[in-house]
């Protein structure tokens, strides 16, 4: 599996370390409470098919949100985490 | 037998070799097999269930029966197939699953068991009674069944991994492959070249057939001399190219010094490759199928096309006299070489009507072999046309059944097959592999010509893809394009088992019976049968063995569907996938600047994490670790010791808003940290857990520094580039490890700052340096910093210089300590010195206790939102009925106490349903002169002083215990304010 980081080019997946889904990037506000929290923590869809998920490649630092296929493997882009949801 | 005049003129040179022992000689180009054949050995092996006496079937790596082990003891290589292995001189062959010997084998008394040992024998025979499995049937199966084995010794060859990049891979170096490659490599684009053979050139090495008017060898040399001369080429023979994956990348092996003697200087055996490419040709060519007759197994019955291999490219067969079965035209080149040859063709027998055969030998068309005869080889044969049988005497049977493209790479991403009613066989599905097209006989296209115009095709389509300008493609050569003619036919009709799968001895009738026990899904028959699931992976039987299926439950071939094809294509050692594993290259090491100088003083280092860590430091006249840890202990509680701290995470933290990002992964507020000040800092988990501990020092108002422990070094990092980066890209903050790049020492106990004032600049006392300060200070000329902070309870230090000064540094407040003395000390007692004051580590914080569990729970400010703050608050996690942190000191005397065991209230029975918590660290402490132990205990706050009962199942043992406070020693901190 290859994945392009935006700074380093492509590169192979071992240099790669998953995170999960990229909902973790909209944290609920500071008063939003448990439930709001959990849910944000730990809900998640089990897509056949696009999904969107955080990656942070170990060499550079950068985490990256990138967008694949579960079902084909394709790798379809990749932002930096730092430029927000895109 | 050797042909005269045949075979490569440039591999003549005779070489001498052994096979079960006895000495042969073969020439200089020959694989084992063909070395073997050119000695008049037909019998090389005994098949894997019924030990029948077989002979090499194939001329390449789709060999399933002549597998042969190479070499003895533990460089042994087991299973390897004889027409793969290069001869050398020297070389060492010995058959497998046979004994006392090839020719009198105990074991063939399976073969007159086989009335009772057809498919799904085992799963009907051993059902009961259940505890037989392990200990009887399967050492009994696993002996009588089988292939070569291992010796069991370690195996000391060195294997190798590498990777490669290119535009084009293209995957097979016949026809279609050079041309592609040429095509392509001529516009430009950067090419792999790869193919598992030792020489280049594919089918077109083992055909008498001319391209461009030379043989056709010659013009692929001449090709292939084109393409060594291109600096944007690279042509990597011996490579089978064994897998696809995601995103371009393919798994390939390359037997780098299988080929040569073993001299002790020692090439790689093999390398393992990861090749990335943007695109890639697949031109894997085909492979002859079998057909299924009565004994059709016998040694000297041989696929057509490997007859020819082995009398045009090496120059031998296997017998004086030849026959050729088939429902081709293809497999009458068989006859004509080998006629031209001068070898004798004792009968062409075409399954075919109305063909019209140019061969001059006896032809028997419309016609079938129903009969073969001959113990350890093949002696005759009998043919049946027209309701006579006729009896052809025979050493060498070459049969061809038609050819099936090798799809197999096609299909590694879950790409199915399609059916190809022409050929009677499976062809790719385009677009099975992204970036990948298929070219020539892989695809169905198996003439020569069609798989040079075909591979010029796909190599230019292949360069325009990859955005080459006005590619040219180049003339196609001149070659036969003989149509392909056949007529299927799977299996003859006839007394006598008719094998498919040669390499684990499954016939006709076995697929039959699973379909008439139900069994009919393909998926289904094949694991009932194990039809392909031997090493060769049914490259050879499969299609004739859906087709046998299709017949027996009534259905066409395509509704039968096929099997998946999984990598690897052809066997891969384990040693080569993980090459360079083994030993110290399992995983990184990692060495602090002080470990020669710990070395030099005798400590045993310890693995902690990557790193290597003094265990302790042993003096003179020690005889156990516990002598001088507790040594340890009592000089820095006395005098001074010297540690390397250096493994601990230290992160650098700046930007207007380091302070705000501080404030937000640590639970506690450092925005009020005063410049010049360190302080203590937890930080959480989002779920709420406690992630990590260490110190934050504020060097400047937008400067900080912070540690972690050396577990968590690297997933703080992460976890901090993550918030600053994903969660609060608005803060403006820069973060960088700078763990390698500072030495940093523990200089610890009531004489640290003497021993510091030896070598700092300038002296400090309790005014310039009070407890939990920091600063820049020069030491003995260097830039360093300093910490007033302690792990142990003591009065103390950490001191840090660049890490190129880490050696000299660490050398000289050893010695300096020594004038005190004070000395080194390990990480024994180190371990011992946190546990008295009851300081954590990651034995404590295991990630599944909260702030709450281990009393810090008021470090959670109010003020201010923090990652982990919001779930932290959950019921479940502030509960006073969790297990909280304590202290554990034994009741009376007691051997020892262990980390790992588990508590109990005094009276209690030792079950799971009474556990009450766990230890998770334990010493004997010199200081308190007594065992000690920190542990989680159920409300464990309100029980101090209570007794519990401490058992360690898995080591047996057991202790009463008192509850306490977790800080044993000095809980006012008077020490650490000095």
């Amino acid at each position: 599996m290859r994945i392009t980081c935006p700074h380093c080019g492509e590169r192979d997946r071992r240099e790669f370390t998953y995170q999960g889904a990229s909902e973790i990037m909209a944290r609920p506000d500071a008063d939003a409470g448990v439930s709001a929290f959990a849910d944000y923590l730990h809900l998640r869809d089990n897509p056949a098919g696009d999904t969107r998920d955080m990656w942070y490649h170990d060499p550079c630092g950068a985490w990256i949100v990138v967008d694949r296929n579960t079902v084909t493997h394709a790798v379809t882009g990749s932002t930096l985490a730092r430029e927000g949801r895109t | 037998m050797r042909l005269k005049g045949k075979g490569f003129p440039d591999q003549q040179r005779s070489v001498p070799f052994t096979f079960d022992g006895e000495r042969m000689t073969g020439h200089a180009g020959d694989t084992l097999a063909s070395a073997l054949l050119g000695n008049g050995v037909r019998l090389v092996g005994r098949s894997f269930k019924y030990h029948r006496p077989r002979g090499v079937y194939g001329a390449g790596s789709e060999e399933p029966n002549a597998l042969v082990t190479i070499g003895h003891g533990a460089a042994a290589d087991p299973n390897v197939r004889a027409t793969v292995q290069e001869l050398y001189e020297g070389l060492e062959a010995r058959s497998q699953n046979r004994w006392p010997s090839l020719k009198t084998d105990v074991m063939a008394v399976n073969d007159l068991l086989s009335p009772f040992l057809g498919a799904g024998f085992y799963y009907k025979t051993f059902m009961w009674p259940r505890s037989f499995w392990e200990k009887l049937y399967e050492p009994f199966i696993r002996r009588a069944a089988g292939l070569g084995a291992l010796s069991g010794d370690h195996n000391e060859d060195r294997y190798e991994r590498a990777f490669a990049f290119c535009d084009l891979l293209v995957i097979g170096a016949g026809p279609a492959g050079l041309m592609a490659a040429l095509t392509a490599a001529r516009a430009g684009v950067d090419v792999i070249l790869a193919d598992e053979d030792s020489r280049m050139g594919g089918r077109l090495l083992s055909e008498t057939t001319e391209v461009d008017g030379k043989t056709g060898h010659l013009w692929a040399d001449d090709v292939l001399a084109e393409l060594r001369g291109m600096d944007n080429v690279r042509l990597m023979t011996r490579t089978t190219v064994f897998g696809a994956y995601d995103q371009g990348t393919f798994g390939a092996l390359e037997r780098v010094g299988h080929h040569k003697p073993r001299k002790g200087d020692e090439l790689p055996r093999e390398c393992f490759w990861r090749i990335v490419a943007q695109r890639s040709i697949l031109c894997a060519g085909a492979l002859e199928r079998p057909i299924a007759f009565p004994n059709n197994d016998r040694p000297g019955i041989m696929s057509a096309s490997a007859v020819r291999s082995f009398a045009n490219r090496y120059g031998v067969v296997g017998a004086p006299e030849v026959a050729v079965f088939a429902n081709n035209d293809d497999a009458h080149r068989t006859a004509r070489d080998l006629i031209a040859a001068g070898v004798k063709v004792s009968a062409l027998i075409d399954s075919r009507d109305d063909v019209e055969v140019k061969v001059d030998a006896p032809v028997f068309t419309g016609a079938r072999v129903v009969q073969t005869s001959g113990r350890l080889g093949l002696e005759g044969l009998t043919v049946e046309q027209g309701g006579r049988r006729h009896g052809i005497k025979a050493g060498v049977l070459a049969m061809s059944g038609g050819w099936n493209p090798s799809v197999h790479l096609t299909c590694h991403m879950n790409g199915r097959p399609v059916w190809d009613a022409g050929i009677q066989s499976f062809v790719p599905r385009d677009g099975a592999i992204p970036g990948m097209t298929v070219a020539g006989a892989a695809r169905g296209r198996f003439s020569t010509a069609a798989c040079l115009a075909d591979g010029a095709e796909q190599g230019a389509a292949a360069a325009t893809a990859l955005g080459r300008k006005n590619v040219i493609s180049p003339d196609v050569p001149h070659a036969e394009g003989a149509a392909y003619r056949h007529q299927p036919l799977w299996a003859v009709e006839g007394r006598g088992r008719k094998w498919i799968d040669f390499q684990n001895d499954v016939h006709v009738k076995d697929i039959k019976l699973a379909a008439q026990e139900n069994f009919r899904s393909v998926e289904h028959m094949k694991r009932y049968t194990t039809q392909g699931m031997a090493t060769d992976q049914g490259k050879n039987s499969n299609v004739v063995a859906l087709a046998v299926l299709a017949d027996a439950t009534g259905r066409g071939i395509p509704e039968t569907g096929t099997t998946t094809f999984r990598p690897p294509y052809s066997p891969v050692a384990i040693a080569a996938l993980g090459a360079g594993a083994q030993g110290k290259g399992f995983a990184p090491q990692r060495f602090t600047t002080s470990h020669a100088a710990s070395i030099a003083r005798g400590a045993p280092m310890i693995e902690a994490g990557l790193w290597y860590r003094p265990s302790y430091f042993p003096a003179t006249g020690e005889k156990t670790w516990r002598e001088a840890c507790d040594r340890e202990v009592q000089m820095v509680r006395s005098t001074v010791g010297v540690c390397d701290v250096s493994t601990l995470g230290k992160i650098d933290i700046q930007g207007p808003d380091a302070a705000a990002f501080l404030d937000f992964v640590y639970t506690n507020t450092m925005s009020t940290l005063k410049v010049g000040k360190v302080r203590y800092g937890l930080m959480l988990r989002e779920d709420g857990y406690v992630l990590d501990d260490g110190t934050c020092s504020r060097l400047g108002e937008m400067h900080f520094v912070i540690t972690t422990t050396t577990a968590a070094a690297a997933l703080v990092m992460r976890h901090l580039d993550f918030v600053a980066q994903a969660l609060r890209p608005d803060l403006d903050v820069q973060i960088v490890s700078v763990t390698e790049q500072w030495a940093q020492f523990g200089v610890v106990g009531a004489k640290s700052r003497e021993v510091l004032n030896t070598i700092l600049d300038k002296p400090i006392d309790d005014d310039s340096m009070p407890y939990m300060g920091c600063a820049d200070v020069g030491v003995a000329g260097v830039s360093g910093r300093l910490f007033r902070i302690s792990f142990s309870g003591e009065h103390a230090y950490e001191v840090a210089v660049p890490a190129r000064f880490g050696d000299s540094l660490y050398r000289l407040l050893v010695a300096n300590a020594e004038m005190f003395g004070g000395g080194p000390y390990g990480m024994e007692a180190l371990n011992v010195l946190r546990i008295e004051k009851g300081f954590i580590t990651h034995a404590e914080i295991h990630g599944r206790t909260t702030a709450f569990d281990i009393g810090m729970d008021r470090m959670i400010s109010p003020k201010k939102d923090c990652i982990g703050k919001t779930l932290a608050r959950r019921d479940g996690l502030v509960d006073e009925g969790r297990e909280q942190l304590v202290g554990l000191k034994p009741a009376g005397a007691v051997k020892q106490l262990t980390a790992g065991a588990h508590l109990f209230d005094a009276g209690a029975v030792a079950t799971r349903e009474n556990d009450q918590g766990y230890v998770t660290s334990v010493c004997y402490s010199p200081t308190v002169e007594s065992y000690l132990g920190l542990a989680f205990l159920k409300n464990g706050r309100a029980r101090h002083g209570q007794t519990v009962r401490l058992v360690d199942h898995l080591r047996g043992i057991e202790a009463l215990c008192i509850v306490c406070d977790p800080v044993f020693f000095d809980p006012e901190g008077g020490r650490l304010r000095g």
